[in-house]
Parts: structure tokens; C-alpha cells; sequence
């Protein structure tokens, strides 16, 4: 009945993987979302690549530069043109009444920019420096700033590329912690039952019931102020982690009970197989896949923790950078007056959070081949 | 290819019509476009429906026929479509309608959806809501369809359940779906089909999920209903019993196509096509005892029990309420013989299974268990240790193909994991090991590196009994092992079975709900009903004597596939003291 028999063939060899990644390939949305989270990634692994300016480098002179574009017709006086991108160096004038730095651009200075040039050195992991950037100024003592600068004169762009890194990170750190502590308690709690699996079930329901924002706050301000940042950084993932565990917890006691009732599992009981072994080997796989897409989902609520908690003023601290440490340049007014810029890290929060959410999304309608 | 001469059940007269055609279904073609190509459901079938005949639509599982019924009523599944044919209704003032050329959600179809042709299905729980009483559902209909007033369709709907013999249908009316019987919801079913006085009522396997007996009382029902109403009826299913009971005529399918059309007495007497003539040969073999039963030269009787059960007693306690699941149960196995249990759902025949391998620890009793060494065990009592062990004799087949395979590992895997975790064999004699049983089950060793999913349930089946067999065990406990399986693939285990029980002088417990399974395999047969055995003794003795009420009611109730020997309304009815 079914025409096309090779086709068939090849699913009979199929991996559980490789049916999930078939079924994940066909979800456009998904994929979509799979190559931005990607490339974000990327970035966060080497962010010096991507970055133009030392994110930590002040520059009185250039408080509150606005973003600068970039030109890619390179008109000589004489009429002729060439395929060159440059941007237009920019001069720095005081209104004489308020003080207000007003810069211009003045067009006859010329500031070419050229893919994988040769800019400020930076360290990949404490393993290597580097200096080859993905866009960089041909003479490294001109800058260009794609999204302006903060009130210290910081390129606000090179910010972002930095602060994916941790903000990244932490999702994933915060996630994998949670994950650890989720299949643990959620993997006793469904697979033995009862009496522990009731006091369990009580206890997620405590935790989920906290309202997390007054903890996370508890949490932060208990933290010494004197810790050296990898610390701090690990703490607020630990703080994150405690209150995230609860729903994964949820999600793994619910598929030990379903499965617990299946007929294979107790095939595997009256194989005499052990209960370790029924558990990592037959059971686990069944939904290691769900387990993977329950996480894509939590990576962005993780995300938006940290961000939330940096963006108060408890998270992680400066010289720390942080999509959330960023946003707080921009938590008052006169800054969306003067430096709307600012917020170019919201938006890429937002982008990371929807792109996330569309793969998991994906992955948790891929990751059962056998439900269609 | 209907409309050929046919003895018409009624006489006709021109006031009901009776023997038109009613509906004529012409070179319908439903396709499912899917990853790997098209399915052709249906793949260009005809057929006519003949007002106040009964068309039994029979085949296998995948034949298309339930498509074909949906098709009608343009309730097919997505992605599945209807590409090609014609659905003419005839009404009897004259006005003739194409159902395949209207929109599936289009007002005019949704007229007769209900209105003019009823539809009920396998799984009458699913299809009743369980938050609305049944009698607002039925109301409901009554009042969207036929713009009744709340009294008026108060009264029709006492009215309609009382039509279909629910007692009391004044009460039962504000019952909800969980407090009704399986039967009984399926006759709530047939009351809300019948709301609109359908002239048409496509019933998709209505009795598949219920009990043998109760298949009787719905079958009975609708056939006394469509006398009373002339309706016609299209009856899918594909129990060639039911077929044999009901149908005035029958349409065979198979792979979407038809194989043969004609009335019912043509089809089982005296059939034309190949695949007609094995599916009725696969039912007419397992009316009577296998022939490799037949030939066993050595009186069973006279060796010694492998199994003893003395008391047995399973009970389940939820709050007040105690379900004596197996009560009081005493029985014995011998080596070499196969004993079938017989009974219908809830009378505890699965617990009794699964406590012989002790998955639930029995309130009472005691199973004495002969080892191999000739020393005996009493697996009521044992301890983990000496249980670890016996499991290695004692091993399970289940019912459900699909479920008891664990989907995430390859048939090699699933087969060798008894002798592995048993410390039996590993490396490359293990994989000798699983290829030749593989073998012993009929299966190709070559498949072993595939996941169950690429295997069809037949298959699927003889990896569960490969599994079982690894660890050489003397006694397997199969649980409705066949009932998943199309009739064509019953006897073909079943014989597998008993090839296996031959090489290796097995023991069977063989629990069932189908006694045809039974008197085919079985030596000794016990019917259980609510916990008790109520009658245990010779397969032949059983079903053709049988003692006791209750054994006579589940006989009677059975359909038997010739249609000369209808019987279901004359069939024994059990009232079981209280």
C-alpha cells in the first residue's frame, strides 16, 4: 500500500535521533529557531570574534555616541566608486546652552571597516588570545560603534556579544543543575511511589508555590558583596536552580508512572533484570527525548532570571557583563531620552528567549516519532 | 455487483420501499498522502446498499473498511481525502444527493450526518461525553436536529432508551457515561443514533470491545431494531461470526479493494476468491481442535503436575470496597499439557495469570511450583532468591504486541535480555543464541539489528515468544496472546505454540477470552467467572457438555461463522445468584 518501499526500508534502520531529527526538520518554525540558538551560542562561545571594541574599554570622549551605520559604495572625489564598506568618523561638539554632547558625522572622514581584520586582543577561555575579529576598523586606533556607546563611552554592541556568554551560560548551567536534582527526586518520587512519592509530591508543591522573584531577591542579598565574580556567577545559578528543579521533577515522575504500568517494563521485571538496570536502560530512554525538550523550554525562563534578577540590581554584579547588568544602563528615563540604544540587549533577550522557545517546541513535538 | 438476485429477509412492499437501493457507492477512492507516499485506503471500490438490508463490510485489520464507512459521511481522518467516486443517497421522495461531492464541512452534509445516517462506534466511552448525563446528550441531538421543546425531548429520549431495552429509563436517563456498563453504553450509543430515525445507521465493530455475551444482547438489538424500523445497516467488522449472524449480504476487503461481494450464504458456502476462501478457512480451523493435538500419541493425564494451586485467593481492597479478583482457586498444570482459562473481562483470569508469577503476592493459598530437579517450590511464599529463579522456568507471554516490546531497543536486545542479566551468554555467543531462536519462532535472523516498530503485530507476537523461550522455561503463561492478532494470524501462533510445546514439552496456562483459541490449543479448559473456576475439565467435555449455567449462556452467546446456524436469539441467559 505504501508506494515507496525504500523509504521504508531505511526507517527500519533509523536511530531514535535520526527519526527525531526527521520529524524536527519538517517543523520550519522550529528550525528557524534551531539556527538562530545556534549561531547565539557561537557567540557565546568565542564573543571576542564577534565583538569590535574592548567592551570594557571606557572612552570619555564618546559618552552616549549614538550607533553609527555603515556604508558599502565608497565614492571617490573624482566620481568613480568602489565596493568598500567604511563608516563616517564622527566629531564631538557641546551645546553651548545645556552642555549636551552632539556629535556629527562628517562625511570626508572615512573610516573603513573590513571582515576578519585585526583588532584589540582577547582570550579564549584563559587558553589562548586572540586577535582576529569578525568586523574590525582597518587602523585599530578608530572606532566604529554599530549600537553607540553607554554613559562610560563603552561600545554597547561589543557589550552585547560579551554578555551572551554569561547569559547563555547560565541558562544552560542553571538548567543542567536543575535537570540533576529534578530526575533524582522526580525519578524516585514516580518510580517507587507511595508514601515517599506522596511527602515528594508536597514538597515540589511547596517550592513551586514560592513566589520566585522575593526569593531569588532573599538568595541574592545573602551572597557576600565581597565574592570574586566566577563565584557570584555560580551562586545566582544555584539560586536560579533551586526554585527551576521543581517542574522537571514534575515532568520525570510523571513519565516513571506511566511507564512503570507499561507491559515491557514488567517483561523486564520477570526477566529478572535489576532495578538499576530497568531504570537506566528501559525506562530512561523512552523519554530521555522529552526530558531534552522540557529543557529547551526551561533554558529561556532560566534566561529571563537572570536577567530579571541582574536588571535589579541582585544578580550578577559590574564589572560582570550580562544582558540583565546592560539593561540596567537603561533603567531610567533620561536614558531612553537621550540613549535609546540602550536597550539594544532587551532585544537580544528577546530574540534568544523566542528562538529558544520555537526550538523546544520543535523538539518536544519531535521527540515521540512513534506518537503520530 | 450488489443488486444481483438476492433473497430479500422481508417482504417488500412499496410503502417502505424495502430492497431498493438506498445508497450506491461508486469507484470510491480515499488516499492518505503521507512522509513515505500515498496510502490508498480505499482504493477504488462499488458497492449498493439495499433499504432495510444489513451489509456486513468484513476484513482484516488495514483492509480500509472503516475508512470506507467515514468515507460515507465525510468523516475521514487528516490527512486522508476522498480523490475520486460518487456517494448517491436516494431518498424515497426521489431526491438523490452525492455525499463524496460536498464539503466536509458544509451545512448540507452536516443535514445528513445524524439526520439521515447515524453512525456508532467501537469504543463507547470515548464517543459519550462523561461530564454530561447521557439523557442531555441525547436531548441535545433531539433539540439541534429536530428543534424539540426540552418536555417533548424529555419524553422521545425516555422513549428511545427504553427502545433499547435499558431498564428503568426513567432513572437511567440522568446517569452519567462511567455509571453505565459497557453494554449498556453502547446501547445509550444506538439510542442517540437512532434519535433522528436514521434511514441508515453505520455501525463501526460496535461490539469489539465488549464481551462475548454482551455482543450478543447489541447484536440481537440492532437486528430486532431494524425490523421494527426497516433501517438499513452498514456493519463493519471483522469477526466473520458476527458476519455469519447478522449480514443479509456481505462486501470482503482487503488492502482497500474488494475481494468479493454477494449475499451471506454465497460468501461462507460457497466462495469465489482466494482471500475470501483463507479467511474463512482460518475461522472454520479454529472450530475444532488442532491437528497437532489430534496426533499426540501419550495420555497427559498420567504424568506428573508441574503446577499445583490449592485456595488461591487475590484480592484487591480500595477504601470499603473489596474486589475478590481471584478467589478461592484450585487447579494443577502437568507437564506437556496446556490448560486454557476462559472468561470474560473482569472475571479475574489476568490477575490469576500474573499471580502465578507472583507480580501481585496472593492473600491466600498456596502454588506449589515442581522444578526441574524434582524438588518443589511454593512460589506463594518464596523468597526473592528462589523466585529470581523460578521466574527462569516460568515465563510470560503478553497480550498487547505492541506495548510489551520496549520500543527503544532492537529485537536482539528485547530477545537476549533474559540471558543476559541471567549471566547466561554475552558477546558473540549470545548473538548465536538470539539469531537461532529467532529462527525457532520464524523469524529471519537477519532483522534482529530493527526496532519493533518496523515489525507487523504477528511478528511482533513471536518476538514476545522467542523472548519467553530463551531461558528454556518449562511452563508459559500466555495472556491473551492472540487476541490482538487478525483471525488469520491466531492459528498461525497458535500452531507455533505448539510446534514449541512439542520440541520442548512445555506447559501452558492459556488465558483467553475467545474459546475457539482455546478448544484449538487447550487439552483441559477452566471457566472462570467473577474469581471462581466454575467448571474446569476436558476441552471436548466443556464445549460440548458443558455443566454449569453460566459455561451454557457463554457458548450460546458465541456467533459460529455459518450463516445456516444462526442462534444468538435462542442463546442461554446467565442471572447469577447474588
Amino acid at each position: 500500500m505504501i508506494s515507496a518501499a525504500p523509504a521504508a526500508n531505511r526507517l527500519a534502520v533509523a536511530s531514535q535521533w535520526q527519526l527525531t531529527w526527521w520529524a524536527f526538520k519538517k517543523h520550519k518554525l522550529a528550525m528557524v529557531g534551531f539556527y538562530i540558538v545556534a549561531f547565539l551560542y557561537l557567540i557565546a562561545v568565542i564573543p571576542g570574534f564577534f565583538a569590535m571594541n574592548d567592551p570594557s574599554k571606557q572612552n570619555a570622549r564618546a559618552a552616549f555616541h549614538p550607533p553609527q551605520a555603515i556604508h558599502w559604495i565608497d565614492r571617490t572625489p573624482d566620481g568613480g566608486w568602489s565596493l568598500r564598506p567604511h563608516a563616517y568618523g564622527t566629531s564631538l561638539k557641546r551645546d553651548p546652552v545645556s552642555l549636551a554632547a552632539i556629535f556629527t558625522e562628517d562625511p570626508s572622514k572615512k573610516v573603513y571597516v573590513s571582515l576578519f581584520g585585526t583588532g584589540y586582543a582577547y582570550s579564549f577561555f584563559n587558553l589562548a588570545t586572540f586577535d582576529r575579529h569578525l568586523i574590525a576598523t582597518a587602523n585599530p586606533v578608530d572606532q566604529v560603534y554599530l549600537l553607540g556607546t553607554d554613559r562610560l563611552g563603552r561600545c554597547v554592541w561589543s557589550r552585547i556579544m560579551q554578555g551572551t556568554q554569561i547569559s547563555l551560560s547560565v541558562g544552560l548551567i542553571g538548567v543542567f543543575l536543575s535537570l540533576l536534582i529534578g530526575i533524582i527526586v522526580g525519578g524516585i518520587s514516580g518510580y517507587y511511589g507511595g508514601r515517599l512519592d506522596f511527602i515528594t509530591q508536597r514538597v515540589i508543591e511547596f517550592v513551586v508555590a514560592l513566589p520566585t522573584i522575593p526569593i531569588w531577591l532573599a538568595l541574592a542579598a545573602a551572597v557576600p558583596q565581597d565574592w570574586p565574580a566566577t563565584l557570584n556567577y555560580f551562586m545566582i545559578t544555584v539560586i536560579l536552580s533551586l526554585t527551576g528543579w521543581a517542574q522537571l521533577a514534575r515532568v520525570v515522575r510523571g513519565r516513571f508512572l506511566s511507564l512503570r504500568t507499561e507491559d515491557f517494563v514488567m517483561a523486564a521485571r520477570l526477566d529478572g533484570v535489576p532495578e538499576r538496570r530497568i531504570i537506566f536502560r528501559h525506562m530512561l530512554p523512552s523519554f530521555a527525548s522529552h526530558i531534552i525538550a522540557s529543557v529547551t523550554l526551561a533554558v529561556p525562563a532560566m534566561i529571563l532570571a537572570e536577567t530579571s534578577l541582574s536588571f535589579l540590581g541582585l544578580g550578577l554584579q559590574p564589572p560582570t557583563i550580562s544582558w540583565g547588568v546592560l539593561l540596567r544602563e537603561a533603567q531610567n528615563i533620561r536614558s531612553i531620552a537621550t540613549a535609546p540604544w540602550l536597550f539594544a540587549p532587551g532585544f537580544a533577550v528577546v530574540v534568544a528567549v523566542i528562538a529558544l522557545n520555537f526550538f523546544g517546541d520543535g523538539m518536544r513535538d519531535a521527540a515521540d516519532p512513534y506518537n503520530k | 455487483m450488489m443488486d444481483t438476485a438476492i433473497e430479500p429477509r422481508t417482504a417488500r412492499t412499496a410503502a417502505t420501499g424495502a430492497g431498493d437501493i438506498i445508497l450506491s457507492v461508486e469507484n470510491l477512492a480515499t488516499h492518505f498522502p503521507v512522509r513515505a507516499g500515498i496510502v490508498k485506503a480505499v482504493d477504488d471500490i462499488s458497492f449498493d446498499l439495499l433499504r432495510g438490508r444489513t451489509l456486513c463490510l468484513v476484513g482484516e485489520s488495514g483492509s480500509g473498511k472503516s475508512v470506507a464507512a467515514r468515507s460515507i459521511l465525510q468523516i475521514v481522518d487528516t490527512p486522508g481525502r476522498i480523490v475520486a467516486g460518487s456517494i448517491k443517497l436516494r431518498r424515497l421522495g426521489g431526491s438523490v444527493t452525492d455525499l463524496a461531492a460536498l464539503h466536509p464541512r458544509s451545512r448540507a452534509i452536516r443535514a445528513v450526518r445524524g439526520a439521515e445516517i447515524a453512525m456508532i462506534f467501537q469504543e463507547p466511552m470515548s464517543s459519550l461525553s462523561p461530564v454530561h448525563t447521557i439523557g442531555d446528550q441525547i436531548i441535545e441531538v433531539l433539540r439541534l436536529h429536530l428543534r424539540m421543546s426540552k418536555q417533548a425531548a424529555r419524553a422521545r429520549t425516555i422513549e428511545l432508551l427504553a427502545q433499547v431495552e435499558i431498564p428503568r429509563p426513567e432513572l437511567a436517563i440522568d446517569r452519567y457515561t462511567f455509571e453505565y456498563s459497557g453494554g449498556m453504553r453502547q446501547r445509550a450509543m444506538i439510542a442517540m443514533a437512532l434519535a433522528c430515525e436514521p434511514s441508515i445507521l453505520i455501525a463501526d465493530e460496535p461490539t469489539t470491545a465488549l464481551d462475548v455475551t454482551t455482543q450478543a444482547e447489541i447484536l440481537d438489538l440492532i437486528r430486532r431494531l431494524q425490523q421494527k424500523t426497516g433501517m438499513t445497516v452498514l456493519f463493519i467488522t471483522h469477526d466473520m461470526g458476527v458476519v455469519a449472524e447478522i449480514a443479509d449480504d456481505v462486501l470482503v476487503m482487503y488492502k482497500g479493494k474488494v475481494m468479493e461481494a454477494g449475499p451471506v450464504e454465497q460468501i461462507f458456502h460457497a466462495p469465489t476468491n482466494d482471500y475470501t476462501r483463507m479467511l474463512i478457512g482460518s475461522v472454520v480451523k479454529l472450530q475444532q481442535k488442532a491437528q497437532a493435538r489430534a496426533s499426540r500419541p501419550v495420555q497427559i493425564s498420567a504424568r506428573e503436575n508441574i503446577i499445583e494451586v490449592r485456595d488461591l485467593s487475590m484480592h484487591f481492597t480500595s477504601g470499603q470496597n473489596v474486589n475478590k479478583a481471584v478467589d478461592q482457586v484450585s487447579f494443577e498444570v502437568k507437564r506437556g499439557e496446556s490448560l486454557g482459562v476462559v472468561g470474560e473481562s473482569g472475571s479475574g483470569k489476568t490477575t490469576l495469570g500474573r499471580a502465578l508469577l507472583r507480580v501481585y503476592d496472593p492473600n491466600s493459598g498456596s502454588m506449589i511450583y515442581r522444578r526441574a530437579d524434582g524438588s518443589t517450590v511454593d512460589l506463594a511464599h518464596a523468597g526473592a532468591d528462589t523466585l529470581r529463579q523460578c521466574r527462569r522456568e516460568i515465563r510470560m507471554v503478553f497480550q498487547d504486541p505492541f506495548g510489551s516490546l520496549n520500543p527503544r531497543m532492537t529485537v536482539s536486545q528485547i530477545i537476549g535480555e533474559p540471558l543476559l542479566v541471567n549471566g547466561l551468554a554475552k558477546g558473540a555467543a549470545l548473538d548465536n543464541r538470539v539469531a537461532d531462536l529467532m529462527q525457532q519462532v520464524g523469524l529471519e535472523p537477519a532483522w534482529r539489528e530493527r526496532y519493533p516498530h518496523a515489525f507487523s503485530g504477528g511478528q511482533r507476537q513471536r518476538i514476545g515468544i522467542a523472548r519467553a523461550i530463551a531461558l528454556d522455561p518449562r511452563l508459559i503463561v500466555a495472556d491473551e496472546a492472540t487476541s490482538a492478532l487478525d483471525v488469520s494470524l491466531r492459528s498461525q501462533i497458535l500452531d507455533l505454540l505448539m510446534k514449541l510445546q512439542d520440541e520442548r514439552g512445555l506447559s501452558f496456562v492459556f488465558i483467553s477470552h475467545d474459546l475457539g483459541v482455546i478448544r484449538y490449543m487447550c487439552d483441559r479448559v477452566a471457566v472462570m467467572y467473577r474469581g471462581k473456576f466454575v467448571e474446569i475439565g476436558a476441552t471436548d467435555d466443556v464445549c460440548d457438555r458443558p455443566k454449569h449455567a453460566y459455561t451454557q449462556a457463554l457458548l450460546s452467546a458465541i456467533p459460529e461463522p455459518d450463516p445456516k446456524r444462526r442462534r444468538i436469539h435462542q442463546r442461554v441467559r446467565y442471572q447469577a445468584e447474588a
